[in-house]
């Protein structure tokens, strides 16, 4: 317990002192979404990592969350703070409501019911003109704001943002190493026997299903008031892929392995513009070669590699001498 | 015009988009009997067919009839390709690595495809002509006659494949039992290979006899592929008939959910109904809870 | 444990330093944001690829005033984030003075208030109306508003005295703005939509839609899309043997609708962009100059037949140049200096711009052109 609180810490310092490197670079603008992604990594991970249950309709709970801030906020004139609970609350309910009989399926069968359900948000993102002005995008969200403090700036976002992923982390990692934590992964490692021991494996499943899509929803709310315009393209089937190479890249069930893909992605469009058109393919070629070579992402994957380097010289080393 | 014509107009049209389904949905069927994999990457195969064709017509100036048994014997060699670099290193994985491995590889296809070909529209052309057929006031293309009697033929030969074949019963073994299979000395791993091979020089095929009618582009599979995926769950993952109407009704509700209901929402149709079956009836819409699984 | 979170820090910080490095020249420099890739890459590509060509044309010829522009391109890929992200990059990063793009009406939308914030002058390239209406202080654009569009169509009809409409829009982007146009426009002309009907940008059959209209008492059917949508309708509209005339938006306006829908193109008429009747305007058509010039260069250029969307981008550039020239430096007087453009004769039509009117064109943009022997003539 210790030692994760150390983790935590160190965490926690890093990310509130990283602005100080980058004030007058635009990467301070790319680190919000880094944020943003952040949470909906570490709200999938808690599905996927955990409980073992895939979503690849994750990105529409995103989008629920982002229109159902936009909108009431917007056009309603709601008080922003108060949309976000609500939003966090109806698309939590939804996903409660949902999970009963979505979570009874298994492998790829949940894998396509997740991205039909996925699919069918968004195509109502995008036909259901009236409310969300359809394809064309809704515009004029306001920015957040607490007292006088108008959350309008990259530097404000990012401790907005940031403090959010904060506490999600935070309750992340303390619901791993709770009863819960060991009772989800007794259902991902065997979900027969952790029901004969008396886990109620159905439930949890959804309830954790419900949680993972109340964080996404508040990333969504957090996302339509820092880019104050939002269109359905962001939040359908690719974004979900996306989401999900995020959390594989970075490691199944490590939560700062999460924050590792979804800074990994981000960026990744920085290190491939000297490719051009090319880094759709390059994109698809990382997919495959980690899901081949790293299969417990970077978290595992680096320090792994790093051991069977240094194990490789001391061979050498050992048969020299 | 009355009501009647319209509807034979809705219902005609259904059913040769439901045909490009079916053949779709008996795609993911074979290779998931085989293997368990709901291979993401089919859609791409489809995309190929098309693509290829396009290339050996235009660029190479190959006559049509070698074009596509060329371009399906390419797009074959490229699913043989796919499970031997990324499925087969990855045998004992989990579901959920496997599903993300087919996803890597269709955005992979893709990428090339875009790189090799552009971003733009294509056009091929009909195999017999553009004069429209005249059905008791609907209109048929000739092209229409292609796609249904192109999914007969192969419905047919997948069926005597399966059931009079040496190869078709050892795979029909393997996706009963694998570990059984391969102790009467059955080569699962060729299995699981072929069965690659087969699905996408299907979903090839299906590509080539669509693309006349929808034009084709690198980013077609997409949907196509989900849409035959959605087939595939209403035939219970049937490699025979059940898909085949499995994919047939599918179009035929777009169809007319397009014409009657509101377009906008037609393909919010076909994932309803994904759903409805899968919650309700996993084994598919025509299966018996144990059904049979080809 | 503990080596895990090493891992995640010296990952991350190496990453991140990576990132953030940036060139310094004595240059002009000048961003632009198209979506190369993406679904709107048939934007996007010829957009960056006359972009580029415009600035390589300027700096061969001495640069302007004899500084050299120096274009800095990123690809948006349709996705407004990105947008966002990117032009916070050309504005933080790369110091530009203004911005060309984004290509879709969605991207510009997020990123206008970025751009707003920073006073960096945006010429958008993208058609929706709602970029320049209200009027923003910073954001121009090139590409025709779609309701010039429409006014051409319906000014059209109102002469052939048609009046009962069908309409079949995409629904993108696109489609979502045009249609808005057509049935806000339509009581002015006179116009009666009968039919008002949607189809999906990846759908691959609209005999459906099509019956529907064919049942209905429209005399003309108005397809609003980009391809290949539009040639699937044709293609479908000549099987169900279709009476109705066929008229098209100007997102069609390219050789490539004709090559992808071929005899089913015959007749089709639309309004478009003066580029793909250059060689047929009049001797007197100001804008005959600049129109043939992009032709033959992109024709040069790229072995491709240069499309208005292209012509989007050159306006843009253009437009930059002539502000520059007139005096502008920074990014203030670069934007007064847009401001005061006037009778700029370019590829999208004659732009004068004010500080009521940050769109700059009216209707005489558009001509009204007719499909006939799989070419281009202008429609009578």
């Amino acid at each position: 317990m210790k030692r994760e609180l150390l983790k935590y810490s160190i965490f926690a310092v890093c990310v509130l002192l990283a602005p100080l490197a980058f004030l007058d670079s635009y990467l301070l603008n790319v680190l919000v979404f880094v944020g943003i992604h952040t949470m909906l990594a570490v709200a999938l991970n808690l599905l996927l990592g955990y409980a073992g249950q895939i979503s690849l309709g994750h990105a529409a709970f995103f989008g629920l969350g982002a229109y159902l801030s936009g909108v009431l906020t917007t056009t309603y004139g709601w008080n922003p703070w108060f949309t976000m609970l609500v939003a966090a609350i109806v698309v939590g309910g939804l996903a409660f409501m949902i999970g009963f009989p979505i979570l009874k399926l298994k492998g790829h069968y949940l894998a396509m019911a997740t991205l039909g359900l996925g699919i069918i948000i968004f195509i109502v993102f995008n036909e259901w003109v009236e409310v969300t002005s359809g394809p064309s995008g809704f515009s004029g969200i306001p920015n957040l704001q607490l007292g006088q403090l108008i959350f309008d700036s990259d530097l404000k976002n990012y401790y907005l943002v940031w403090c959010f992923v904060l506490g999600c982390v935070l309750l992340s990692v303390n619901l791993a190493n709770s009863r819960i934590g060991r009772a989800l992964r007794a259902i991902h490692d065997a979900e027969v026997a952790a029901r004969v021991v008396g886990v109620n494996a159905r439930l949890l499943k959804v309830q954790i299903f419900a949680l993972s899509a109340m964080i996404s929803a508040i990333a969504g709310s957090l996302y339509a008031h820092v880019m104050t315009f939002i269109a359905p393209p962001s939040f359908g089937f690719n974004i979900s892929v996306e989401l999900l190479t995020m959390v594989v890249i970075g490691g199944l069930g490590s939560i700062y392995g999460s924050f590792l893909g979804a800074l990994l992605l981000t960026l990744l469009p920085e290190f491939l513009r000297f490719m051009h058109d090319y880094d759709i393919v390059f994109y698809g070629g990382l997919l495959m070669v980690m899901t081949i070579f790293m299969p417990g992402g970077l978290v595992q994957g680096i320090p792994d590699l790093f051991r069977k380097l240094v194990g490789l010289r001391k061979g050498k080393g050992d048969s020299h001498a | 015009m009355e009501l009647g014509t319209q509807l034979l107009q809705y219902l005609l049209s259904g059913l040769s988009t439901g045909a490009i389904y079916a053949l779709i949905g008996i795609g993911f069927s074979i290779i998931y009997n085989a293997t368990g994999i709901i291979n993401f990457a089919q859609g791409e195969f489809v995309m190929l067919g098309g693509m290829l064709t396009l290339f050996l017509l235009s660029v190479l100036q190959l006559p049509l009839w070698i074009a596509i048994p060329l371009a399906v014997l390419l797009a074959a060699l490229v699913g043989l390709l796919f499970e031997r670099l990324a499925i087969r290193p990855l045998r004992k994985a989990s579901p959920i690595s496997l599903v993300i491995i087919t996803i890597g590889g269709a955005i992979l296809i893709r990428g090339l495809a875009m790189l090799i070909w552009g971003k733009d529209t294509h056009s091929l052309p009909s195999f017999t002509g553009d004069e429209p057929i005249m059905l008791a006031g609907a209109t048929l293309l000739p092209q229409h006659l292609w796609i249904f009697g192109i999914t007969v033929v192969l419905i047919g030969l997948n069926k005597w494949f399966f059931s009079h074949t040496i190869s078709g019963k050892a795979m029909r073994a393997c996706s009963y039992n694998p570990r059984a299979a391969g102790l009467v000395g059955i080569d699962v791993r060729r299995m699981v290979l072929l069965s690659f091979v087969i699905s996408a020089a299907m979903g090839a095929l299906a590509g080539i006899i669509v693309a006349p009618l929808t034009m084709t582009a690198y980013d077609v599979g997409i949907m196509l592929g989900l849409k035959g995926f959605c087939a595939a769950i209403i035939g219970g993952m049937s490699s025979g008939l059940s898909t085949v109407i499995g994919g047939l009704v599918l179009g035929v509700l777009e169809s007319l959910g397009a014409g009657l209901i509101s377009s906008g929402y037609k393909d919010a149709i076909a994932f309803v109904i994904l759903l409805l079956i899968l919650f309700l009836r996993p084994q598919g819409l025509f299966g018996k809870p144990e059904s049979e699984r080809v | 444990m503990l080596t895990r979170i090493m891992t995640v820090l010296m990952l991350s910080a190496t990453l991140l330093l990576s990132a953030s490095f940036a060139l310094a020249a004595d240059t002009i420099k000048i961003g632009g944001l198209f979506s190369v890739t993406g679904p709107p890459a048939f934007l996007g590509e010829p957009e960056r690829n006359t972009a580029k060509m415009v600035v390589d044309g300027i700096n061969k010829s001495g640069g302007i005033k004899g500084q050299k522009l120096e274009l800095i391109v990123y690809d948006t890929a349709g996705d407004a984030t990105k947008a966002v992200q990117m032009a916070t990059k050309l504005i933080r990063d790369d110091k530009v003075v203004a911005i060309i793009g984004p290509s879709t009406t969605g991207e510009t939308m997020a990123v206008i208030p970025v751009v707003e914030k920073a006073r960096i002058p945006l010429i958008s390239c993208a058609a929706g109306s709602k970029i320049t209406d209200p009027v923003k202080r910073y954001v121009f654009k090139t590409a025709q508003n779609d309701a010039l569009a429409v006014e051409r169509i319906y000014d059209y009809l109102k002469r052939q005295r048609q009046n009962r409409v069908a309409l079949l829009t995409v629904s993108d982007g696109f489609g979502a703005s045009g249609r808005e146009q057509l049935k806000a426009l339509a009581p002015r002309f006179g116009m009666q939509i009968v039919v008002d009907d949607t189809y999906g940008p990846k759908d691959t059959d609209m005999t459906s839609q099509l019956t529907k209209i064919r049942a209905s008492q429209a005399q003309v059917l108005i397809v609003w899309g980009t391809n290949p949508g539009p040639a699937v309708i044709a293609k479908n509209a000549r099987q169900l043997g279709l009476k109705l005339p066929l008229y098209m938006s100007h997102g069609v306006s390219s050789k490539k609708f004709i090559a992808l829908a071929g005899d089913a193109a015959e007749g089709v008429r639309l309004p478009s962009g003066k580029v793909i009747v250059a060689d047929a305007l009049s001797k007197k058509d100001p804008q005959k100059a600049s129109l043939l010039a992009f032709v033959k260069d992109y024709q040069n250029h790229y072995k491709q037949e240069g499309d208005h969307f292209g012509g989007h981008a050159w306006d843009a550039v253009m437009l930059l140049k002539a502000a520059i020239e007139r005096g502008a430096t920074t990014a203030e007087s670069i934007r007064d200096g847009l401001e005061n453009t006037r009778n700029f004769h370019g590829i999208g039509g004659t732009f004068t711009y004010s500080a009521g009117d940050h769109a700059g064109l009216n209707k005489e943009a558009f001509v009204m052109v007719e499909i006939k022997n799989r070419d281009w003539s202008l429609a009578k």
